[in-house]
């Protein structure tokens, strides 16, 4: 039954190809079975919408008279400071990057309401933003001062690029404390008093495409309410985890790095986030087609959150000191069930990723692709998989000597 | 027939020293319980409240409140979720102390009761795109 990409997109453009969420997909194999499933489904859908730290975005500004070179120089954009070390009117804005006079924690926990992600949903939402920037001055860029409004539509160039996205599968969040901790992974109460956990599971694009048959460089996907593109693996990818019998990594595993034009995105799809005594962050919404080119291939999206395992972490002492003890595993039908027994304790549970808009997502694109909207590519070079020996290493610190 | 009210009292600063909600013991048999109380640094007095008593008893306390001055607000309005922000995630569920946050099984959309939220604003600040709102 093998197809081809070229085949799915020519069906794509006659507007006959069938196209489900990776939620749907489940129901329908079990109905018909994976082998006549595979030959009359092309596409599955996956989506995930969760805080995404590694995420950020560059512009071009447009040249100013007399010309100024802001790399180099110091610019803020609304108080944020933007990265300049790049050429005269290229900037770039990560989403954790806060404004210089934020108390940050010193009162803890610090609110940390505005920082780069904001900056980046603000910029989506069409508003002006405030650049204010100083330079040292050259012979060709002489100006040394620069303030101004600027707005999307008025950029060169608005690129989101995150150098990691879409985690395949994540740490599960705990706290055996006696007293209450701010994490990235949210607000988590002392005692084991509740457990916090970050994906889509049965949605989530590369739990979908467990050893990245599908998936690679040139993907192209729905990325912050636009299309964009896989670039590269994400930073930390490392394929090299433990895995259940159907593939599924227990522990993070494969990341993406993704690229878009930010002027056709929106503000849905890019959320400004604020994570108390943590840092703020940017929430992002990104999409994968998977084509089912085999029954192999469609076997994997079926995978549900029964089957989706990932290993309970102690944010009060294991995490802070890099040890790779664990509190347990746990499937993420029992996380989503709303409780979990851990050590005799009945804990409740919640989710920092949204489950209905990744839904959300997956529908979006199969809409997209069945509307002929959006055509599937063929990757140009595939993500590193088990085999390529990539470890994730931590950092060997040696001393600096004069 | 009984009732039982969460309610937002503002008192303004020449009522901040005077016994008042006392009265509504003694003169009306209402009961209380004080949910936030704060006097702010113009001394200006907030106070949230759950008042239960005999209806005919109730609308006399309030009646009373209104008359010496104090503002009052119905708590239910007092919390909000700014439904353009929120995006489900969920992350307040485990947060509040009154269970005032539901998550369908089902579609895993969340629900915000504000009848059952005793305005401790534990959300505001937990909530990750700072979906929750405090109007007092």
């Amino acid at each position: 039954m093998a197809k081809t990409i070229e085949e799915i997109n020519e069906k794509i453009k006659q507007g006959k190809a069938v196209v489900v969420t990776a939620e749907e997909i489940i129901g329908i194999a079990r109905e018909k079975g994976v082998k006549q499933a595979a030959e009359e489904v092309d596409v599955v859908t996956t989506g995930t919408f969760g805080p995404m730290c590694s995420s950020g975005a560059y512009f071009n500004t447009g040249h100013t008279r007399p010309r100024i070179k802001l790399g180099g120089g110091k610019t803020l954009l609304n108080d944020v400071p933007a990265y300049t070390g790049l050429a005269a009117a290229d900037l770039f804005i990560g989403a954790t990057a806060l404004p210089d006079d934020d108390p940050r924690n010193k009162v803890h926990p610090g609110e940390f309401n505005y920082g780069g992600g904001h900056v980046i949903e603000e910029l989506v939402d069409g508003k002006d933003i405030r650049l204010e920037a100083t330079a040292y001055g050259t012979d060709c860029y002489p100006r040394k001062k620069l303030e101004t409004l600027i707005n999307i539509k008025d950029l060169n160039d608005a690129v989101l690029f995150n150098i990691r996205n879409a985690y395949q599968n994540y740490n599960v969040a705990a706290n055996t404390s006696d007293k209450t901790i701010y994490t990235y992974m949210g607000v988590l109460r002392a005692n084991l008093g509740n457990i916090n956990y970050a994906t889509a599971g049965q949605l989530s694009p590369l739990l979908n495409d467990p050893h990245y048959k599908t998936i690679g460089i040139g993907t192209r996907i729905f990325l912050g309410g636009g299309t964009g593109f896989v670039a590269w693996q994400g930073t930390q990818h490392n394929p090299d985890v433990p895995r259940t019998e159907k593939g599924a990594p227990k522990r993070g595993a494969g990341t993406l790095c993704v690229i878009g034009d930010l002027k056709q995105m929106s503000p849905r799809w890019l959320v400004g986030t604020s994570m108390l005594g943590y840092g703020c962050t940017l929430t992002v919404g990104v999409g994968v087609p998977i084509p089912i080119l085999s029954e192999e291939i469609l076997g994997y999206t079926t995978v549900t959150d029964a089957e989706i395992f990932g290993a309970v972490i102690d944010y009060s002492s294991d995490y802070p000191n890099m040890k790779a003890d664990i509190l347990g595993e746990v499937s993420y039908g029992q996380l989503k069930s709303g409780k979990v027994k851990l050590k005799g304790k009945e804990i409740p549970t919640a989710s920092l990723s949204s489950y209905p808009r990744a839904v959300e997502i997956a529908q979006t694109l199969k809409e997209w692709i069945i509307n002929g909207k959006f055509l599937l590519t063929q990757p140009v070079a595939p993500l590193p998989g088990v085999e390529s020996g990539i470890t994730f290493k931590p950092l060997k610190e040696r001393p600096i000597e004069e | 027939m009984a009732v039982s009210k969460r309610i937002v009292l503002h008192f303004p600063k020449r009522l901040v020293n005077r016994p008042i909600v006392s009265r509504l013991i003694k003169d009306y048999d209402l009961e209380f319980n004080i949910l936030k109380a704060l006097v702010t640094p113009e001394e200006e007095g907030l106070l949230v409240l759950e008042l239960s008593g005999e209806q005919t008893e109730y609308d006399k306390g309030i009646r009373y409140l209104t008359e010496t001055g104090v503002r009052i607000q119905s708590l239910s309005q007092d919390v909000l979720r700014n439904e353009e922000r929120c995006t489900h995630c969920g992350a307040c569920i485990t947060i509040c102390p009154s269970d005032a946050f539901e998550l369908d099984p089902l579609t895993r959309q969340v629900s915000f009761y504000n009848e059952k939220c005793v305005a401790c604003v534990l959300c505001i600040k937990a909530c990750p795109p700072r979906a929750m709102e405090v109007h007092f």
